[in-house]
């Protein structure tokens, strides 16, 4: 047997097409071998589709990482209600700026891969609700759409398969919460964005009670081409149980921040050679490997793997591999008080722990940041936040507290620093904000 | 009362509940709708949603104000949204929203500071603008940036955003690094609701104005300038077996 080959350090798949002039419109991307797997797909049966996404392994790029194959199987094989495949446009987690870019540059192969999702999953009614700050998104999108709609992509009878299949575009209006699916399918329903209580999975009882999948966008846009290359393509990247190309969304203090799609188990230190490494070559201080959610690291875990395994292993998660990386000048109370204004700020308010919390969380850290902290709001910052994760009634709690744990965690010393007015500690950008 | 939405607004928002299975799914874009007509949402506009969708105004009203995007107050010609969160405030976000703040706010008749969605000039007339903070705007890697009608200004500094708003101030529209030729908050509004320029020349233009911005495609480049692929895909490739249900 030969050595298997390593792959290169960028491996572009979904940002393959961003370079061509015009890579939106359908000539472009047809050009390209856009829409070769649509047939393909149509040929073969549900059932072997969802098989071969479960083989991929492709894990959920919205965040949470569930094997989207797996996910797909929950969808009942009978159709006595409407089904509806939604997808998750609403981009919001600070630091993640991947899902844009791609549905501005690249917005067929989404569509491409919302027809074959729609199909293995009996779906004639697909929503893509977009953030409604993305409006060049939405535009692109629609203008998608409809040319998609006229080549036969989409409408009736797709390719003379018998499959129909529509999409509506559809704009949020500006509220984090949104992204967290089951408020999603509550906002898409015209309602607050408020979690709903789950079970009921969305499979079972989703958008209009009926049965629903909610994928994120670079998760969908995948499928075509696991459907051209296969499982075993597709496993060529990445890691055994985290497989696949991955878009790093490198932004912060490095000398050229952007969109690197590279293999899933990429670390920090390859990450920052390719980015130009820190700016100015000002040191690394700490950095998020997939968002304000995901606890942060410092420059000790410059090789911890960035897939989902290596990154819960080293204490964080995945996330959406938006990696905000901070050079020395940046202070850490600082940062942790702007990301916990902006978790009380997005709190929906429908649960206790998460709603009190932010408040009183936000309330402690803008006074220690403005020089009025005295040691113990550091125990009663991570008393509140005890009693914010896990008991919250969705995933934003838990990721409110996320910064200020994992800042404490590493940066005690600075947090302590604050408390004592006399100690004439070096200015650090926003320190005194 | 007259009504204030005319014959081609009640059609549109007829259009948009012919998008969904479900009419109330129409609430939002439905609410962007009244918004590029008023330019924020009133009374009158709840009230039009309300019966549209056979929902009552407090219903309507509940949904209006969770989102941040549906303004209370008549928004400016312009709405200039600057992200203040962590990573671009870091990079100089919070400088940029303050310097605005005063900027703008000099030209008011109080002289203050702008507040957070507050407007200079005149709703309704040219050169009015509101001016917000706003959460991460997903462009992180192009920070810090700005909006404004909801068209990205990336790699901003304090002097290109003051000389930004001044253009605004003044009638003109500079163009955005990424999105459409610059109109106005009313047209982005429009816009969300689902509504594009009928005349082909222009929606084109709109949906092919630049957006390739270098941060974009850097891995890309990088990728094609040194020979980098992924691995080539297999010439045929077989779908897998499943036992038939
Ligand atoms: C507060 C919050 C915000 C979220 N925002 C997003 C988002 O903007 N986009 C996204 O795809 N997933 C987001 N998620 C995750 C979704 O709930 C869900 O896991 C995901 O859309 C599923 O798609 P996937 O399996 O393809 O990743 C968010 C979750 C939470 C708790
Ligand atoms: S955890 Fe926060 S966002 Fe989630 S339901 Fe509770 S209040 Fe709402
Ligand atoms: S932090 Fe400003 S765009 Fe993300």
């Amino acid at each position: 047997m030969t050595e298997p080959r390593k792959p290169a350090p960028v491996t572009p798949v979904l940002t393959k097409t961003w370079l061509s002039p015009r890579s939106w419109t359908l000539d472009t991307y047809t050009k390209l071998e856009g829409y070769t797997a649509l047939p393909k797909a149509l040929k073969a049966s549900p059932e072997q589709l969802v098989q071969l996404v479960k083989d991929s392994g492709l894990r959920g790029r919205g965040g949470a990482g569930f094997p989207a194959g797996v996910k797909w199987s929950f969808m009942p094989p009978n159709e006595d209600k409407p089904h509806y495949l939604v997808i998750n446009a609403d981009e919001g987690e600070p630091g993640t700026c991947k899902d844009i870019p791609l549905m501005m540059a690249d917005p067929h192969s989404l569509i491409e891969g919302c027809v074959i999702a729609s199909y293995a999953m009996r779906a004639h009614h697909c929503f893509i609700y977009v953030r409604g700050e993305a409006l060049h998104c939405i535009r692109r999108l629609n203008a998608a759409v409809r040319e998609a709609y006229q080549a036969g992509y989409l409408g009736k009878n797709i390719l003379d398969s018998g499959f129909d299949l529509d999409i509506v575009v559809h704009p949020g209006a500006g509220a984090y919460i949104c992204g967290e699916e089951t408020a999603l399918l509550d906002s898409l329903e015209g309602r607050r964005g408020q979690p709903r209580l789950k079970p009921p999975f969305p499979a079972a009882a989703g958008l209009y009670a009926a049965p629903t999948t909610v994928n994120n966008v670079e998760t969908i846009a995948s499928v075509p081409f696991i459907v051209n290359g296969g499982s075993d393509w597709f496993r060529e990247m990445g890691t055994e149980k985290s497989p696949g190309p991955k878009i790093y969304s490198i932004s912060g203090h490095v000398e050229k921040p952007g969109q690197y799609e590279a293999p899933l188990g990429t670390t920090l230190r390859d990450l920052l050679e390719l980015a130009g490494g820190m700016k100015d070559g000002i040191p690394l201080k700490f950095w998020t490997p997939g968002g304000s959610s995901t606890p942060m690291f410092t420059a000790e875990h410059l090789d911890v793997p960035l897939d989902f395994e290596g990154a819960a292993e080293a204490g964080s998660m995945l996330g959406t591999t938006a990696v905000q990386v901070f050079n020395e000048t940046v202070s850490v109370p600082w940062a942790v008080m702007k990301w916990t204004q902006f978790y009380k700020h997005e709190s929906c308010g429908k649960c206790t722990p998460c709603r009190e919390g932010t408040y009183w969380l936000t309330q402690i850290l803008e006074r220690m940041v403005a020089g009025n902290g005295t040691e113990a709001d550091i125990d009663t910052l991570l008393d509140v936040c005890d009693n914010v994760l896990g008991r919250s009634f969705c995933a934003l709690g838990d990721g409110a507290v996320s910064p200020i744990t994992s800042g404490i965690q590493y940066f005690r010393d600075e947090f302590l620093a604050l408390c004592d007015k006399q100690k004439a500690a070096p200015a650090l950008a926003g320190a005194q904000a | 009362m007259t009504d204030v939405f005319d014959t081609q607004t009640h059609e549109r928002a007829e259009a948009i509940i012919a998008r969904y299975p479900q009419a109330r799914s129409a609430l939002l874009p439905m609410l962007h709708l009244v918004q590029s007509v008023q330019g924020f949402v009133s009374q009158a506009g709840i009230a039009f949603c309300a019966q549209k969708l056979d929902l009552s105004t407090a219903e309507v009203s509940a949904v209006a104000t969770f989102y941040t995007m549906y303004k209370r107050k008549p928004c400016g010609e312009h709405l200039v949204s600057v992200c203040t969160n962590t990573l671009c405030a870091a990079l100089g976000g919070d400088a940029i929203y303050t310097r605005l703040k005063e900027h703008l706010g000099s030209d008011t008749p109080d002289g203050k500071p702008l507040g957070h969605e507050e407007t200079v000039g005149t709703p309704g007339e040219s050169g009015s603008v509101t001016l917000e903070h706003a959460e991460c705007l997903a462009a992180c890697d192009l920070g810090p940036v700005l909006q404004v009608n909801y068209e990205y200004y990336d790699n901003l500094t304090e002097d290109k955003a003051v000389e930004l708003v001044d253009a605004l101030r003044a009638g003109d529209k500079p163009a955005p690094t990424r999105g459409a030729p610059l109109r106005d908050f009313k047209t982005a509004e429009l816009e969300l609701a689902g509504f594009f320029p009928e005349d082909e020349e222009t929606y084109r233009s709109t949906v092919d104005a630049p957006t390739a911005a270098e941060e974009t495609v850097r891995g890309a480049r990088m990728a094609a300038d040194n020979g980098w692929t992924a691995p080539a895909m297999p010439a045929k490739v077989a779908m897998p077996e499943v036992q038939k249900k």
